[in-house]
């Protein structure tokens, strides 16, 4: 595994992908900037990449994708938020992501990362995570997705996160914008003593779109505290299923998870399955959870401010998934 | 209007005269909520009679139509709603400045600068969160605002504000529905009603009223009964 160079750009896909990038809401000056360490890869190509004082940023080509490390030393805290940018522009192809992060003890971190899939007719995009947080370290990590209008794609993320003792986690999935096609998202997240984890995922199913998704919360450590929030919108024949784990392992610990599904069209099936375990008769966990329609007062509300059926349920569901 | 075969509004006739203030005093269970919906067209159809608005027959139209014709209501229990801040909740259906926005916000006596990006959620109090229907009723400015209890639960500093959000209305032409128990806020409308088990039992000057209401109403033994 190479160090990368500083503003290494190559071959001519890069604009192309940066265009796809901005066309998905993506700010590219931040891929300009060498006060902003980012990183962008395309299909198994990393097209350019910049890492800044106190973040230490490897990569490997791979057959089928590329293995990435991202390092962010002890006590930084890093000013601007790194930008990584993963995509695939042709209609087919496979791209998986082994991405290991270490943010070590007191170092604070902010990842936008944007994965981008404009054109996905048969495409599968897997990112394996594996990821660390220090003690005292904070991270922040932001994932919008964007896969065009085909609904071709199979996009499956796994993460293992370990969380030190006073470490923050904060972790938001977003896929709102075009088809979602196959989604499997599958999180593990082990907090130590006083730790606080947030997990929130907001996904908009079209058509036969297939969202899956699992958390799994385990609050190990004394005081640990966690937060899974799930905002999906199944509409037309897509179908979603939802799982919430919390398990709490240890005295003082909180869990809870907020799940809202609203289901919009006859054919669209909203499932949430929350499991919430105590082990420990000083710890608690809590779930609150609305599947189905649309709520009605909200409905009637903004039509008493004159929009009509459709233009309420739009508002609404910008709104959730906002 | 009846349901499961109990009148809840029953050869009821009130007029609204344009431009006033009129307010609804009945206990609980008289039917103030269900003849505010039935004007807004919310839930309930009438089985007999008509809602006329400005000469025109309205009974049948749908929520959003009344709407657009210059109706609204502020809800007793108004919804939350996530994503959205108060900015554009009261943007909703008009465009404004700033500076109106401001001042719909300052009329409910709430801060623009503390209320302006707030999301319109359960971070919001019960007290605040009425405060932001009414201004979003102002921004509207509708002919026509049905107030559903705004001021109920509504502690002693608060109500001030609603009562001059309330004025604030009048002052912009809207003629307001305004339902209540409060004798503050009935003081300062036009005229008065007294509902009692879906019916207006009189009609007269907010005091007249007011002390009709507290020497037989809030006696009255059989709720949904009239006399």
């Amino acid at each position: 595994m190479k160090a990368i160079q500083n503003m290494l750009t190559i071959k001519e896909e890069y604009p192309e992908i940066i265009d796809a990038y901005e066309k998905a809401g993506g700010n590219k000056e931040a891929f300009t900037s060498k006060e902003v360490a980012s990183l962008v890869v395309h299909e198994s190509r990393v097209l350019s990449a910049n890492q800044v004082e106190g973040i230490r940023l490897k990569s490997e080509q791979k057959k089928q994708g590329v293995a990435i490390e991202l390092t962010v030393e002890e006590g930084r805290k890093i000013k601007y938020p790194v930008y990584l940018c993963f995509g695939i522009l042709p209609k087919e192809g496979l791209q998986e992501i082994d991405l290991k992060i270490n943010i070590q003890d007191y170092a604070e971190v902010s990842i936008i990362a944007h994965c981008i899939f404009p054109n996905a007719v048969n495409i599968i995009h897997k990112m394996d995570a594996d990821i660390k947080i220090g003690n005292n370290a904070k991270f922040y990590y932001s994932e919008i997705h964007y896969h065009g209008d085909f609904g071709g794609i199979k996009v499956i993320p796994r993460a293992k996160i370990e969380v030190g003792e006073k470490g923050e986690f904060q972790n938001t999935f977003s896929l709102i914008e075009g088809r979602v096609g196959k989604l499997h998202i599958n999180y593990e997240v082990t907090c130590a003593a006083k730790s606080v984890v947030e997990i929130v995922a907001k996904v908009y199913g079209k058509e036969d779109d297939v969202i899956k998704m699992f958390d799994r919360v385990n609050l190990n450590g004394e005081g640990a505290r966690s937060l899974i929030k799930t905002r999906v919108v199944p509409t037309d024949r897509s179908w979603s299923e939802v799982t919430g784990e919390t398990y709490a392992n240890a005295a003082y610990t909180r869990g809870h998870m907020d799940c809202m599904e609203v289901v919009i069209g006859k054919q669209a099936i909203a499932k949430s399955i929350p499991i919430l375990v105590a082990t420990n008769d000083k710890a608690k966990v809590t779930h609150e959870a609305a599947i189905g329609s649309i709520d009605k007062k909200q409905m009637q509300t903004l039509m008493s401010r004159g929009l009509d059926e459709d233009e309420a349920v739009d508002v609404i569901v910008k709104g959730i998934l906002r | 209007m009846t349901l499961d075969d109990k009148p809840i509004i029953d050869d009821l006739n009130l007029h609204v005269e344009k431009g006033e203030i009129h307010a609804i005093l009945g206990t609980n269970g008289t039917g103030k909520t269900t003849l505010a919906y039935l004007i807004m067209g919310v839930d309930y159809l009438p089985d007999d009679g008509k809602v006329i608005f400005e000469g025109e027959d309205i009974t049948r139209y749908p929520i959003s139509q009344r709407a657009n014709i210059g109706i609204t209501l502020a809800w007793q229990e108004p919804a939350r709603f996530e994503g959205f801040t108060i900015r554009e909740y009261l943007e909703l259906t008009n465009e404004l400045k700033i500076g109106e926005i401001e001042d719909c916000l300052w009329a409910v006596g709430l801060p623009p600068s503390q209320f302006f990006n707030r999301a319109v959620d359960a971070s919001l109090s019960g007290g605040e969160r009425r405060r932001v229907e009414l201004a979003s009723v102002l921004a509207m400015k509708p002919k026509l605002a049905i107030l559903d209890e705004v001021d109920s639960g509504i502690d002693v500093v608060s109500l001030p504000h609603i009562i001059n959000g309330i004025v604030k209305m009048k002052s912009l032409g809207s003629s307001v529905l305004l339902i209540t128990h409060n004798e503050d806020a009935v003081e300062m409308a036009n005229r008065a009603s007294v509902l009692c088990a879906g019916k207006i039992l009189k009609t007269g000057s907010p005091k007249e009223m007011c002390q009709w209401f507290r020497q037989n109403c809030q006696v009255c033994d059989h709720i949904n009964m009239p006399e």
